[in-house]
């Protein structure tokens, strides 16, 4: 069943000269502009801004000792995690769907995916607090108040979860149906199934692990989404990591920077360790 | 949907006998019902979650709490946001989000393709997974890197005395510039997918026909990645639209931007009716969006042909 795996990569490879005189200058400059915030936010945090200030490396011990620092980050990956749940629950039956049963569904399930990006992050913060209000000035004796209280529990405020699974969708959407176009969904499953293929083998080692690209890119940019939201958690008074570290920025600077930069960072050789795994895997199975 | 499978792809004997048994009927009518129940927790979830605060935020826009306690309707809030500091944040935000826009779209575009046809798959990897990171994780750890690099205490600001040469980071320029730290990722990331979709084959005939290099991309490779382009435009500029984290984590930002409005009347200790003016400026953020992705499907749907 691997062996139906797509062929996929870059499929242009031109090298003439002045391609890649070409290349040079399209990148050099870019190469320039992404770098040099980043170095010189590395030089802020070991106190190579100031003249005044010795060089040392106190704002990365301090992460280890700072109190809040991991009970933001631990509340932050589980908040990561629910949501990666919920975004592929919700997303890849429609998906399917669409593309196996449903074709007049279609125009339907891309609209519902896009409308997220017509409601930014703060005024979708605002109508949530809105809408939590409500517990308190109408639905005091009803079961709405549990109800919109249980969402709120600052161990494990589910409303977070909601709404960034709700701000996830268009990025998902568009990372899967990029991965399905790439795939010919309907000629696999057709395959699998003539093989007499149950729908859950056709599923999982059909047409998921055709998808691997596409589900880790989108599971790894939702936990980046999650890691780096600050609009919906500020405005609804919750501290996860993106507004612990500004809440500190202002009296530990070099602080704040240096978690931000670890997190950048490590987010990023995360996600290049899961690209390489990935295709070692893939190429193990096609060889 | 029929089973038309070549008998070379079933090599084991075992499925061949299976294959003999009847159809089961009744299995292919039921499927059109399952396959909405697919479809139907996505439009749920989207119309509880993203449908109620939208209707409360609808329904706070036009009322308010008058003196009695009560809740009535009025135009006021939205009055409020068409004059004085409201109108120049909504405006100063759409000023941003355009230019910035229409600025990475301009640059990513050479960028994503020096990249796709890189031979070094490292490189690649390293890119994209860098932009995904950049895109999405951006926000505040950006603010603090340009803050740090050009802020009034910046390592750069120092060493070239910037700040005597009268640079600030928190003007609109400066904004500018970090906007374009997370759009042009974000426009690289949209972009590939739709530069590795163009069929070498496509080239190739362009040159069997003695196209040049630009003719290819003037006729051939431009008009298909057109809708892609438009797109990521549209999808750039609703980011830096609804961008909020970056602008409020650049502490001392002295640009209007309708996003940080929002935040500071929802949250400050403001006056009674404040909150409701805040919603209705919310209210405005969606339509405007509403209007540049409407505007951005009538344009797509004409186009998107090739690439799907």
């Amino acid at each position: 069943m691997a062996l139906l795996t797509a062929p996929r990569g870059p499929r242009v490879r031109r090298t003439a000269p002045e391609a890649r005189l070409g290349r040079t200058i399209a990148l050099a400059p870019a190469v320039v502009y992404f770098l040099v915030p980043l170095l010189c936010a590395l030089a802020f945090t070991v106190g190579l801004g100031d003249p005044r200030q010795k060089p040392s490396l106190d704002a990365y011990t301090a992460i280890f000792t700072t109190d809040g620092l991991a009970q933001s980050l631990g509340l932050t990956l589980l908040l990561a995690g629910a949501t990666i749940i919920l975004v592929f629950g919700l997303l890849l039956p429609a998906l399917l769907a669409v593309r196996l049963v449903a074709p007049r569904a279609k125009a339907l399930v891309a609209v519902v995916c896009m409308l997220p990006l017509v409601v930014p992050a703060v005024a979708l913060g605002a109508g949530i607090t809105t809408v939590l209000r409500w517990a308190t000035d109408w639905l005091y004796d009803t079961p709405g108040f549990p109800l919109l209280a249980s969402l709120q529990q600052p161990a494990f405020p589910v409303i977070l979860v909601l709404a960034y699974a709700l701000m996830a969708l268009p990025l998902a959407y568009t990372t899967l149906e990029a991965g399905l176009n790439a795939i010919e969904v309907k000629v696999l499953v057709e395959a699998a199934r003539s093989c007499r293929a149950s729908w859950f083998r056709t599923l999982f080692l059909v047409i998921l692990p055709n998808l691997r690209d596409a589900l880790l890119n989108t599971a790894f940019l939702t936990i980046a989404m999650v890691l780096g939201e600050y609009a919906v958690s500020a405005l609804l008074g919750f501290q996860p990591f993106a507004v612990w570290t500004v809440a500190i920025s202002g009296s530990h600077a070099q602080l704040s920077v240096a978690v931000s930069m670890v997190g950048l960072i490590g987010t990023w050789l995360i996600l290049l360790a899961v690209a390489k795994l990935g295709r070692s895997k893939a190429s193990k199975e096609t060889s | 949907m029929t089973l038309t499978a070549p008998g070379a792809v079933v090599a084991d004997a075992g499925a061949k006998t299976r294959r003999q048994e009847p159809q089961a009927p009744g299995r292919r009518a039921a499927r059109p019902s399952a396959g909405w129940l697919g479809v139907i927790p996505l439009l749920a979830f989207a119309a509880v979650v993203l449908g109620l605060p939208v209707a409360a935020m609808a329904a706070g826009s036009i009322t308010t709490t008058n003196d009695a306690g009560g809740t009535v309707f009025t135009d006021a809030n939205f009055a409020a946001t068409f004059d004085g500091p409201y109108l120049e944040s909504l405006m100063g935000s759409i000023r941003l989000s355009a230019l910035t826009a229409f600025v990475a779209t301009m640059v990513s575009l050479p960028l994503a393709y020096a990249i796709v046809t890189s031979r070094f798959r490292g490189l690649r990897e390293a890119v994209l997974s860098a932009s995904g990171v950049i895109a999405n994780f951006g926000g505040v750890p950006l603010a603090f890197a340009f803050v740090s690099t050009l802020g009034n205490a910046g390592v750069l600001t120092g060493f070239f005395g910037l700040a005597d040469k009268g640079w600030s980071l928190y003007t609109f320029w400066g904004l500018a510039i970090v906007y374009l730290y997370f759009l042009v990722p974000l426009m690289v990331l949209t972009l590939t997918p739709a530069l590795d979709g163009l069929k070498p084959q496509w080239r190739e005939a362009a040159q069997n026909n003695r196209a040049t290099g630009f003719q290819y991309w003037r006729h051939v490779a431009f008009p298909i990645l057109f809708p892609t382009l438009l797109s990521g435009f549209v999808l750039l500029f609703g980011s830096a639209f609804s961008a909020y984290a970056t602008a409020a984590a650049m502490v001392g930002s002295s640009i209007p931007l309708v996003t940080v409005k929002i935040a500071s009347a929802l949250t400050g200790d403001v006056l009674v009716g404040q909150s409701n003016i805040a919603l209705a400026l919310g209210m405005d953020m969606i339509i405007v969006a509403a209007l540049v992705i409407g505007i951005q499907l009538v344009l797509q749907r004409r186009t998107s042909r090739w690439l799907s």
